[in-house]
């Protein structure tokens, strides 16, 4: 079982070429020669600055939660919702495979995301590796694609203006919550979490 | 071009989950496409190695031939009724977007139209080109097929938008008798399209479309 520096080479994950790391100033991104792929981005958030915006993000998805998404009012009558509403109103309505869809994507796997995130830089913030680590950023690796709070903005923005046809629609904070998460996730997006492997070295656990 | 080596000449491999370069056990240097297991874990995370993906083809021919056999009673039955006092209404994805252009929206009846019609059947199309010509080992127009890879991962998910929409409405407008809105068995096949879609992008390798006989660029 042999084992190479894993500083020095790096290799396209996308064509499988191989590559000497360079170190990349401020804003540089390393792209595939061959695939055109990108390599490793520089990424300009310090730990500090990515707890700070994992914090953030918690308290923001906090209140998506909590508050209701949007009333809508019909003849004097109002009904609104919050996202559990949804999650328990598809489970209700005989959708519970739905149910379950949206109470992963949109509430299970974001909270993990964030929980273990923050537990991670918590530790890495003091230059050492949170106990789990190894585990914590396997499950992260899988977690990627299946936390969809963004696409649900979009949803709610086309579900308004669906029920404005027939019924008095009010934005409710929970909405403005939403579109704050969608925000922070977007200027997260540009993080590659692999970077804590090497920016918390083995050892510091 | 020998100035671009690739990790299986050189005997290495990237582990998939933390990228980790590793040398490979030497002696092995077959490649069949569809991933030599050599039942070494990467030493860093502990994900077993493989120079591709295991079963790559197999896999993603299967999840995609079940996500479009979904598909069809996705768009064919009505995903959502709402009803009112005068009348019952069964919307399908398509009348959905119909209804959106008509509601003076174009603009989202067109973000609705690409991410419920457009992303689904790109999905389908791709990957199935993909899985196609990378069977054949063709060198046929590697870097556009390449970035049409990673232009469906990166895309995959935005199909969930319907999903949303429905279950949104549905917790949304409950006025008794005066109006209601139901979910109806479209919805959970087109939830369960859209998860199968993301599993088949994620079981292929991109590493097979430049493994081809004629490695030259
Ligand atoms: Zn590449």
């Amino acid at each position: 079982m042999g084992m190479s520096s894993p500083e020095a080479l790096l290799i396209c994950e996308h064509c499988d070429t191989v590559y000497r790391r360079r170190t990349l100033a401020r804003g540089d991104v390393a792209r595939c020669a061959r695939c055109e792929a990108e390599l490793e981005r520089h990424h300009a958030l310090s730990v500090n600055a990515m707890l700070a915006l994992i914090l953030t993000a918690m308290i923001v998805f906090v209140q998506a939660n909590m508050w209701p998404i949007v009333t809508l009012g019909l003849s004097g009558q109002q009904s609104s919702t919050t996202l559990w509403g949804m999650i328990l109103a598809m489970w209700r309505e005989q959708a519970q495979v739905v149910s379950v869809l949206v109470a992963a994507t949109l509430f299970f796997f974001p909270l993990l995301k964030m929980l273990m995130l923050g537990w991670l830089l918590w530790f890495a913030r003091a230059g050492r590796r949170a106990p789990g680590f190894v585990r914590l950023m396997v499950i992260l690796h899988y977690l990627g694609p299946w936390t969809m709070s963004e696409v649900f903005v979009l949803g709610a923005l086309v579900a308004i203006v669906k029920a404005h046809t027939y019924f008095d629609v009010m934005p409710d904070p929970g909405i403005y919550a939403y579109a704050a998460l969608t925000l922070l996730i977007t200027i997260f997006a540009g993080v590659d979490l692999r970077q804590l492997w090497d920016d918390v070295p083995e050892g510091t656990a | 071009m020998s100035a671009l080596p690739r990790a299986s000449e050189l005997g290495l491999i990237a582990c998939t989950v933390c990228g980790l370069v590793c040398r490979n056990v030497p002696g092995d240097a077959r490649l069949d496409g569809d991933g030599v297991g050599d039942d070494m874990a990467c030493p860093r995370c502990g994900t077993t190695l493989h120079r591709r993906k295991p079963d790559s083809y197999v896999r993603t021919w299967a999840l995609l031939i079940a996500a479009f056999i979904l598909y069809i009673p996705a768009n064919v039955l009505p995903i959502m009724r709402t009803a009112s006092l005068n009348d019952v209404d069964d919307n399908t994805i398509i009348s959905g977007v119909v209804e959106l252009w008509r509601a003076g929206s174009p603009n989202l009846a067109i973000i609705v139209f690409t991410a419920s019609i457009v992303v689904p059947m790109l999905k389908f199309l791709a990957l199935g080109t993909l899985l196609v010509s990378s069977q054949r080992g063709s060198g046929w127009a590697r870097v556009q097929r390449a970035k049409l890879y990673r232009l469906v991962e990166l895309i995959g998910y935005w199909s969930m938008l319907d999903v949303f929409v429905v279950a949104l409405l549905t917790a949304l407008v409950r006025f008794s008798v005066l109006s209601l809105v139901e979910p109806l068995p479209g919805v959970i096949f087109f939830g369960l399209t859209v998860v199968l879609t993301m599993l088949a992008s994620m079981s292929f390798d991109p590493r097979l479309i430049w493994d081809g006989k004629d490695t030259d660029d």
